[in-house]
């Protein structure tokens, strides 16, 4: 880039300066704090009454499983879910705010919240940060206009899509819908299909694991089925039992209840200046 | 191959299109597949998007640059129409492009190829590559599988072709740019603009014609599943 000699006035919008520095220091061999990423197996699928979210629960830290049990699949509207993949402060953090501007969009409207203008709020951030948020997204649900499943990249870019898979795990999990996705399942092909596409990420990626997340919306609501298959159950606990040494003796406990007594004085005087 | 690679690499439309005017309109045409990466991320997107009712739009290059600026210009367009009274032309369209281009080219990487058809002028095409240039053809090819197609064209082209015969144009070249090109592949779509107005055609990736060295589908394990009893592969 060549160096303009004209002073130009500085453009509004977010400085990547420090990204630059950032990958200027990668390079050099110093590298960033790992930060918790969902190494993920999310997919979407649309079935003959609406859509059907599933996504496996493993959170990890570099090479570490911090979470075995978090929660991938967002709320954005009563009608509308987004499971998230990629670092998790991302996806928490974008589907939170654009779940609020959902909100407040449906005050002001008085109607029904549509897929479209989630995925245009999300996708316009995304853009606005050229990638650097890294959330990878699959956005489903139901409205006036009918069931629609997007995904939605780091960089911005969408696809409209009848079934979809994103994340670390997301071959594994195309592969299963490749094979065996057709239009117009009913609902149990469906959360079958689904549960089986997240299972072959869980056992083939080592970035996904744990269990299955299943959400169901159609146009009469929506189901969450919160660990729905549980294939990685904790099999071995020590019979001894498990004792923590105790480091400091107890003298004295005192138990204080936080509420205290309210009386209510009924009728009295209003007040008169 | 690394665990995040697709995660973070950017979703790019490695891509054939092609625009081209005949006699009356225009038919511009692309291919479907999206890559991540060494992943095909969409093997069924949609690369031809509309801006009016009478001008179309080929994207190539990032998908996420590409896909905003058809949605900034689509936004400019139809403030325009509903100001200017009548439908915009292709010129003006392609024009709004470029500066969108031209003014963010350290930001954008996508290339882009604007057609349509107005009262004025009729049929036109406006290729707009990296960088921003507007330029005015009677055909263009952009995206990574047009290298290949440079020489076709140069024999294939000829003024005042009919309908059918430039759509069969647009689709015999899509197809030869899939056949070689990695990152092209999956489905030809066609846009015809004229006069009468817009017609979509979809031609899937199985029935185009085969070219050298290309084999016919055989002995896939699904027809082995579906069979009743499965022969051994034969080479």
């Amino acid at each position: 880039m060549s160096k303009s000699v004209v002073e130009v006035p500085p453009k509004g919008g977010f400085s990547f300066d420090l990204c630059k520095r950032n990958e200027m220091l990668a390079n050099k061999g110093v590298n960033p704090p790992s930060f918790r990423k969902t190494g993920t197996t999310i997919v979407g699928l649309i079935f003959q009454d609406g859509v059907i979210l599933g996504a496996d629960t493993r959170a990890t830290e570099g090479p570490i499983v911090c979470d075995k049990n978090c929660e991938k699949i967002h709320y954005m509207a009563p009608n509308i879910y987004c499971c998230g993949a990629g670092t998790a402060a991302d996806t928490e953090a974008v589907t939170d705010m654009v779940s609020s501007q959902l909100q407040l969009h449906r005050y002001h409207t008085g109607r029904e919240s549509r897929v479209v203008t989630a995925l245009t709020l999300l996708k316009r951030h995304l853009f606005n940060y050229q990638g650097y948020v890294s959330a990878a997204l699959v956005l489903g649900g139901v409205d006036v206009t009918g069931p629609h499943l997007h995904t939605i990249y780091p960089h911005g870019s969408t696809d409209t899509l009848p079934f979809a898979t994103m994340g670390s795990g997301s071959l594994a999990a195309m592969a299963v819908f490749e094979s065996k996705y057709k239009e117009g399942l009913t609902r149990n092909e469906g959360i079958e299909l689904v549960t089986e596409a997240i299972c072959s990420g869980i056992f083939n990626d080592l970035g996904s694991g744990s269990n299955v997340d299943v959400c169901v919306i159609t146009k009469g609501g929506k189901e969450y089925l919160r660990n729905h298959l549980q294939p990685n159950p904790r099999t071995y606990t020590s019979s001894k039992g498990y004792s923590f040494p105790k480091k400091t003796e107890v003298l004295l406990t005192k138990i204080i209840p936080l509420k205290e007594k309210v009386e209510i004085i009924e009728g009295g005087d209003a007040m008169e200046e | 191959m690394d665990l995040n690679m697709h995660l973070n690499a950017p979703h790019s439309m490695g891509t054939t299109i092609i625009g081209v005017t005949y006699n009356g309109g225009v038919v511009l045409g692309a291919d479907s597949r999206t890559s991540t990466g060494m992943y095909v991320a969409n093997r069924a997107s949609d690369k031809i998007t509309q801006l009016t009712d009478n001008v179309y739009v080929c994207r190539s290059g990032s998908a996420a640059d590409s896909q905003v600026v058809s949605d900034y210009v689509r936004y400019f367009l139809h403030q325009h129409t509903i100001q200017l009274g009548q439908p915009a032309t292709v010129k003006v369209a392609a024009y709004l492009v470029r500066l969108l281009s031209y003014n963010n080219k350290n930001i954008l990487e996508t290339g882009l190829i604007v057609g349509g058809w107005d009262k004025y002028e009729g049929g036109k095409i406006y290729g707009i590559p990296l960088g921003g240039t507007l330029i005015e053809q009677p055909f263009a090819i952009g995206g990574s599988g047009s290298s290949y197609l440079y020489g076709f064209f140069d024999q294939a082209w000829k003024e005042g072709m009919t309908k059918d015969e430039a759509e069969q144009l647009v689709v015999k070249a899509v197809s030869l740019a899939i056949a070689r090109d990695g990152a092209s592949g999956g489905v030809v779509c066609t846009v015809v603009i004229n006069l009468e107005g817009v017609t979509r055609n979809f031609y899937p990736g199985d029935k185009l014609q085969l070219w050298h060295e290309e084999l016919e589908p055989q002995n896939s394990l699904l027809d082995i599943l579906n069979s009743p009893s499965p022969e051994p592969m034969n080479i």
